[in-house]
């Protein structure tokens, strides 16, 4: 039996009665879609392209050359700066997500090349508290940026993300502002920034890193605004257009470079890579095998290697 | 799609009044003086008629409302402040504008889609030194505050404010951002028209503009809205302040899935501008007068005055790249992570 016909018959049938776990409602389109399809193509609906949450293991072993991924700042984790209790400690919140996905925060970031031209990389985890930014996400952000500013090599980062943690308060706000500083100091040394916007990624987020991509790629069908479109309703008291807040929506309105679906990204990626300058690697800086990297002190280096290479000449590599 | 008509949200319906958008009344705080400054008036108009001298008794009076107010402002709650800054009184952005500076030459639009009136910019000089003003502006009243759209910009109101920073960046004015608002404006056309890339390219710019930033947080320092203009050299906020994250009504609605949780929200936020001073967010408080801004406006101009002269005067003592250096570091620092474990 095709697998329309599958479609079709499974679709007279109501929820309760499909086997656990072998199929599921695609939320694009609402269809039952074959969970072993779904996975077999990088998590996109075989239906209407919907793009499904990609765990980060999976996404690098997607858009990186193999075994090319270096981590960086692993060992950065979050603290309670404000002892911030709602209807559970911040604390107790963490614990519990830390034990469900293994990770310490919302990010993961290292080196790596992608079609064999390296790059530095920040991939976001939606599944870690809805990939707030807190201090930990502001720090990693800001250290990758760093880091791609010291050895020149391009930055690229995937953003998913409900905006900024609430529970660090306004520390989580400045990180906004911290990230776009580390931010500004890369495009000053002319080094390109490539972001990539996943299902969603909204608020503190986007109107911070994520929004300031020398080029801005989005995934398709991906949820990407400032304001949530349910407190926009709410406020207005209007419903909104179809399609508002969509990957297809920004691209028309002329906010975003282009849409790229899933499984033409890494070559994407690389076509786009091949056209940032080649410059010499950072001098006199050791490997250090820990992934630590005092990044005050060193920045003032880094800003002085940054400024002589900028005397040269940039060429576009094959 | 793709012709829709530019003017899409500033005709949509603007939130009113009625509908929750912080138009606070007196708060409770004004409630517990109000009793006294009754009686004083009631003596006064007393003493006017009948010529009669009650100034001992108005004298004890306003002892006791000093008192009360003095007892108040010690236990002001989180929430108190937040009711402070959002009082219907408080002087807004125009009131210190007009006060503060002299010869303001108000600049207006972004050059590409609308004059936002949620935000004024515009050159002016304090005691003798041209600066250029970026400023948030509620409005007062209620057509006033439609005008201004509550305090709340569009992107066309931060692309104006960017463009107006490059320009004091050119012509080497220090820029004064005074900082009042609940947030961006949500609506569709803001979203049309990109409002987290236009206060993302603000933070961008603010960070390395190679002309000192101070910024002076007046009342609500509402989120990535208030942010947008608020990337600092110094950030000063004035006692009766807050700047957090979310309102303390948004995180009462997500964290606490209720409604009414908001005065243990503003408390669990550490917004108030103490907090936020020791977080490292805020470098100086600006005193207030007694009981608040809205007491006595003219005091709080001068007061608020004293301070842009004296930050201002520190910030044209440092080099340009040391100041853009110790900008960096200013944010670089903020954050509360643990390493190596
Ligand atoms: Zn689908």
């Amino acid at each position: 039996m095709s697998w329309t016909n599958w479609r079709k018959k499974l679709s007279l049938r109501t929820k309760k009665e499909v086997p656990d776990g072998l199929f599921l409602t695609c939320e694009g389109c609402q269809k039952m879609i074959y969970k072993k399809h779904k996975e077999e193509g990088m998590e996109v609906c075989p239906e209407c392209d919907y793009h499904f949450y990609l765990p980060i293991q999976k996404r690098l072993e997607m858009l990186l050359d193999p075994g090319s991924f270096e981590e960086r700042f692993a060992d950065i984790g979050p603290t309670d700066p404000l002892r911030f209790v709602d209807r559970e400690p911040y604390e107790t919140r963490l614990k519990k997500v830390q034990a469900q996905t293994g990770t310490k925060d919302a990010i993961l970031v290292g080196i790596g090349s992608i079609q064999g031209r390296k790059a530095a990389l920040g991939l976001m985890d939606f599944r870690f508290m809805g990939g707030s930014m807190g201090s930990v996400v502001g720090e990693k952000i800001t250290r990758i940026t760093e880091c791609a500013l010291e050895r020149l090599m391009p930055l690229v980062i995937l953003s998913a993300s409900g905006g900024a943690r609430m529970q660090e308060g306004a520390l989580s706000l400045m990180q906004m502002a911290k990230t776009s500083c580390a931010l500004a100091r890369l495009s000053e040394a002319g080094i390109l920034y490539v972001s990539v916007l996943t299902n969603p990624t909204t608020a503190g987020v986007l109107a911070s890193f994520a929004g300031l991509g020398d080029i801005i790629i989005a995934e398709p069908k991906a949820l990407i605004g400032f304001t949530g479109p349910r407190v926009i309703k709410e406020t207005i008291k209007q419903d909104l257009p179809p399609g508002f807040q969509r990957s297809e929506f920004l691209l028309e309105h002329g906010l975003i470079d282009m849409i790229v679906h899933r499984r033409d990204l890494r070559e994407r990626l690389g076509q786009v890579l091949q056209f940032c300058p080649e410059r010499p690697a950072s001098p006199g800086r050791e490997e250090d095998p820990s992934g630590r990297h005092e990044a005050l002190p060193l920045w003032q280096r880094a800003g002085e290697t940054a400024h002589a290479s900028a005397t040269v000449p940039p060429q576009v590599v094959k | 799609m793709g012709e829709t008509p530019p003017e899409a949200d500033n005709g949509v319906k603007k939130p009113k009044a009625s509908e929750g958008v912080s138009v606070n009344g007196p708060t409770d705080f004004d409630g517990a003086v109000f009793e006294i400054e009754r009686q004083i008036k009631d003596l006064e108009a007393l003493s006017r008629k009948h010529g009669v001298d009650f100034a001992e008794n108005i004298a004890t009076l306003r002892k006791q409302q000093d008192q009360i107010l003095r007892a108040l402002v010690a236990n002001l709650s989180p929430w108190d402040r937040i009711c402070m800054a959002r009082h219907r009184d408080r002087p807004t952005a125009s009131d210190y504008i007009s006060q503060i500076f002299s010869s303001f030459i108000e600049l207006h639009g972004d050059r590409a889609f609308a004059d936002d009136r949620a935000i004024i910019t515009g050159l002016g000089t304090v005691d003798g030194h041209p600066v250029m003003i970026v400023a948030n502006e509620k409005g007062r009243g209620v057509k006033e505050k439609g005008k201004r759209n509550f305090g709340m910009a569009h992107p066309e109101g931060y692309r104006k404010a960017r463009l107006k920073m490059l320009l004091a960046e050119k012509l080497g004015l220090p820029v004064v951002t005074f900082i009042d608002t609940q947030g961006a404006f949500p609506g569709i056309g803001a979203e049309q028209r990109g409002q987290a890339l236009a206060i993302a390219e603000n933070l961008k710019t603010m960070a390395s503009l190679r002309t000192p930033i101070l910024a002076l947080i007046i009342g609500e320092g509402g989120s990535g809205g208030a942010l947008a203009i608020g990337v600092a050299d110094r950030v000063c906020a004035q006692e009766n302040s807050y700047f957090s994250v979310i309102t303390p009504e948004g995180c009462s609605a997500i964290l606490w899935k209720s409604a009414d949780k908001r005065r243990e929200a503003a408390e669990a936020l550490k917004l108030d501008p103490r907090s936020l001073m020791t977080q490292g967010i805020v470098d100086e408080i600006i005193p207030e007068p007694l009981g608040g801004a809205h007491r006595d406006p003219r005091r709080a101009s001068e007061i608020l005055k004293a301070a842009i002269l004296r930050n201002l005067a520190e910030l044209r003592m440092t080099g340009l790249e040391e100041l853009l250096r110790a900008r960096y570091y200013r944010y670089r620092r903020i954050g509360s992570v643990v390493e190596g474990v």
